[in-house]
């Protein structure tokens, strides 16, 4: 059992490049957080913030040679796994850290069934042998709630709905009961109906295991749903990071505060709805300061500066001069 | 007045045949028996799961799809009656926006021609007047005269949706079937575009169908709203009214679905069940009784009559009449 103090998985200072026309650009620039046991983690953000190269760095299943891991710590459990082989990454995945992807049907082999695809995991990580793998798949299936398991067990991904793939793909993901579990938009290809489903089983999994949860998604409306800690990324950088309550009640990120004035409210009268102008800037365009200045309303002389990270209230900080501490003086 | 739009009885069935050695023929009633009508300068809206036919009861009210049964009256003229010259004239003045911009555009055809096409179709416009209009109409959906030169490929996701716009705008429609047009989209660019055609909306006085997912994007911009569940529209009326109390136990369940952005709203997340059976072989009676709370033999064997008070109506054995918050 590890020590509950230490964080099942602490990121410093994580830098992702990508190669782009000969040239290292950073997708993911300087992230760092700490995820503990029992914990959801919302990295929140639109296309292209960086959030998604995040989880693959930590998966080790960036896409070589174009991707590498430039800098920085990925400690899972207290072992940094960054630049660690294939051979040593593939012995975790799957078993310490699993992840489940947005689009259950290209993230299930076709050719396999089901039941063997969870089996897979037990027999690979855990030595089980067949028939006693079998049966905990079996086990692992009715826990994600898939009516008739044991008549499904044979049956292959496209006998399935697109929900009950996404329960299949957590079932392989929790078999070998994993400390962190990264999710990378696991309902956005569904229907809401779904997704509420979906998000109440993955509630009640960690609830009953205890893992560790970082929930990658674009809707806050989910974030909200699940998440006890929100860290909001924009241009590869975290701007605010914070718990759920702290950034829903008070955003101090200007980003953060546009994102939510721009979604369409459905318990709200006659909301006067904001766009945010402009658009994100492109990796090789990065502005020198603030990333978000150019598109922010209350840009002036101090956001051409670099900003860091600085506490903003109780457990929230943001990257913006202004919400740390600059309202006072103003 | 007259309305804009009033589509009656529309159906669209599709039948596969599959499986060897012996196929088997199966009937998929997508689209079976929709009625709504939209005014002018009216924002309409068909919300629903996928499968439910909203896109397709879109597309077949434009005649993209060939309807099965139905009428579609449009500004009083019957469009499925309409000779093929009629119809032609009539299509001047509904357009279609699509959900993915990247291939609703033509990737080797420049943005300028793009736009002119319609104009040089239909007779309006040709040469230089043709061009100086589509670089107003770009003008108007908010990107610059440069544009006209280029390709989509050049354009983001939120750009190439403006192009999608200002093409539907080139013949002056007095309606817009939009479908999901901003779910391909960021918040923040989905915002952008939003607003874009609520002024659009204003400035031409445009009716607007709107299909989405999104029950907060239909609340946000429809007037009047339909809900849909397998083929059929179980419950229709003012978009304020309809997700603030909604009578159908289903507008209930998928408003209680979509989540709320705000933390403390988290207690209500409701335990659906069940999932949307398929339009192949919808069940007897009232189509959602497997999933409803509510549901009793009567459900299982009638399908419920359409009931309407004030503009609000469903169809529902057992519809409720309570609002936010209330238990069930």
């Amino acid at each position: 059992m590890p020590h509950p103090d230490i964080p099942v998985l602490h990121l410093d200072g994580l830098r992702t490049e990508f190669r782009i026309d000969g040239t290292w650009r950073a997708a993911v620039d300087g992230i760092s957080f700490a995820l503990r046991r029992g914990e959801t983690l919302a990295l929140v953000g639109e296309s292209g913030c960086g959030k998604s190269a995040t989880a693959l760095s930590i998966m080790g299943l960036l896409p070589r040679p174009a991707g590498r891991i430039a800098a920085g710590r990925i400690v899972l459990a207290g072992r940094d796994i960054a630049g660690l082989p294939d051979r040593a990454l593939e012995q975790l995945r799957g078993d310490r850290m699993a992840m489940i992807f947005q689009e259950p049907m290209t993230s299930l082999n076709p050719v396999m069934t089901i039941g063997a695809q969870v089996a897979e995991a037990l027999r690979l990580h855990r030595g089980a042998s067949r028939q006693a793998a079998n049966r905990q798949a079996l086990a692992a299936l009715e826990e994600v709630r898939i009516p008739a398991a044991a008549q499904r067990f044979h049956d292959y991904p496209h006998q399935f709905s697109g929900g009950m793939r996404q329960r299949v793909m957590i079932a392989i993901a929790l078999a070998c009961e994993p400390a962190l579990l990264l999710a990378d938009e696991p309902t956005t290809a569904l229907d809401v109906t779904i997704q509420a489903q979906v998000l109440g089983l993955l509630a009640d999994l960690k609830a009953r295991h205890g893992m560790a949860m970082l929930f990658i998604t674009h809707n806050l409306g989910v974030v909200a749903q699940i998440a006890d800690r929100v860290a909001v990324m924009y241009a590869g950088q975290i701007v605010e990071q914070g718990s759920v309550h702290a950034i829903f009640a008070r955003p101090r990120h200007p980003y953060t505060a546009a994102l939510f004035a721009a979604i369409p409210r459905l318990d709200r009268d006659g909301q006067a709805l904001a766009a945010i102008p402009g658009r994100v800037p492109s990796l090789d365009a990065m502005p020198a300061g603030c990333r978000f200045a150019p598109r922010c309303t209350l840009a002036c002389a101090g956001c051409a500066q670099p900003q860091a990270l600085a506490p903003a209230g109780p457990d929230h900080a943001a990257r913006c001069h202004l919400a740390a501490g600059g309202f006072a003086l103003a | 007045m007259t309305p804009i739009l009033e589509v009656a009885g529309l159906k669209k069935h599709f039948s596969t045949t599959r499986g060897f050695p012996w196929p088997v023929k199966t009937v998929v009633r997508a689209v079976d028996g929709v009625d709504f009508r939209v005014h002018r300068g009216e924002a309409f809206g068909l919300v629903g799961e996928s499968g439910c036919g909203k896109s397709t009861a879109a597309r077949a009210l434009l005649r993209l799809i060939e309807p099965d049964a139905g009428s579609i009256r449009f500004d009083g003229t019957d469009l499925r009656a309409a000779s093929a010259g009629a119809l032609r004239t009539l299509r001047q003045r509904m357009q279609i926006v699509f959900q993915d911009p990247y291939s609703a555009l033509n990737p080797r055809r420049a943005i300028g021609r793009t736009l002119a096409e319609p104009l040089i179709v239909h007779g309006r416009a040709r040469g230089a007047a043709a061009r100086e209009a589509a670089a107003a109409l770009l003008a108007e959906v908010g990107l610059p005269a440069a544009a006209m030169a280029r390709f989509p490929h050049e354009f983001s996701g939120g750009q190439r949706q403006r192009i999608g716009i200002a093409r539907a705008l080139a013949l002056r429609p007095d309606l817009i079937v939009a479908d999901e047009p901003v779910s391909a989209l960021d918040v923040s660019v989905q915002a952008q575009i939003l607003l874009l055609l609520r002024q659009l909306q204003a400035s031409r006085n445009l009716a607007f169908v709107l299909v989405s997912h999104d029950l907060g994007v239909v609340r946000w911009f429809c007037a009047r709203v339909a809900v849909m569940y397998l083929g059929r529209i179980v419950e229709q009326g003012p978009a304020a009214q309809v997700f603030a109390a909604p009578r159908h136990p289903y507008t209930r369940m998928l408003r209680d679905a979509s989540p709320v952005p705000d933390p403390a709203c988290r207690a209500v997340l409701p335990r659906v069940v069940g999932e949307i059976p398929s339009a192949a072989a919808p069940p007897a009676g009232c189509h959602f009784h497997p999933r409803c709370p509510r549901a009793t033999d009567i459900c299982r064997a009638t399908w419920p009559g359409w009931t309407e008070a004030a503009g609000h109506g469903c169809a529902c054995h057992h519809p409720d009449g309570g609002g936010w918050g209330v238990a069930q």
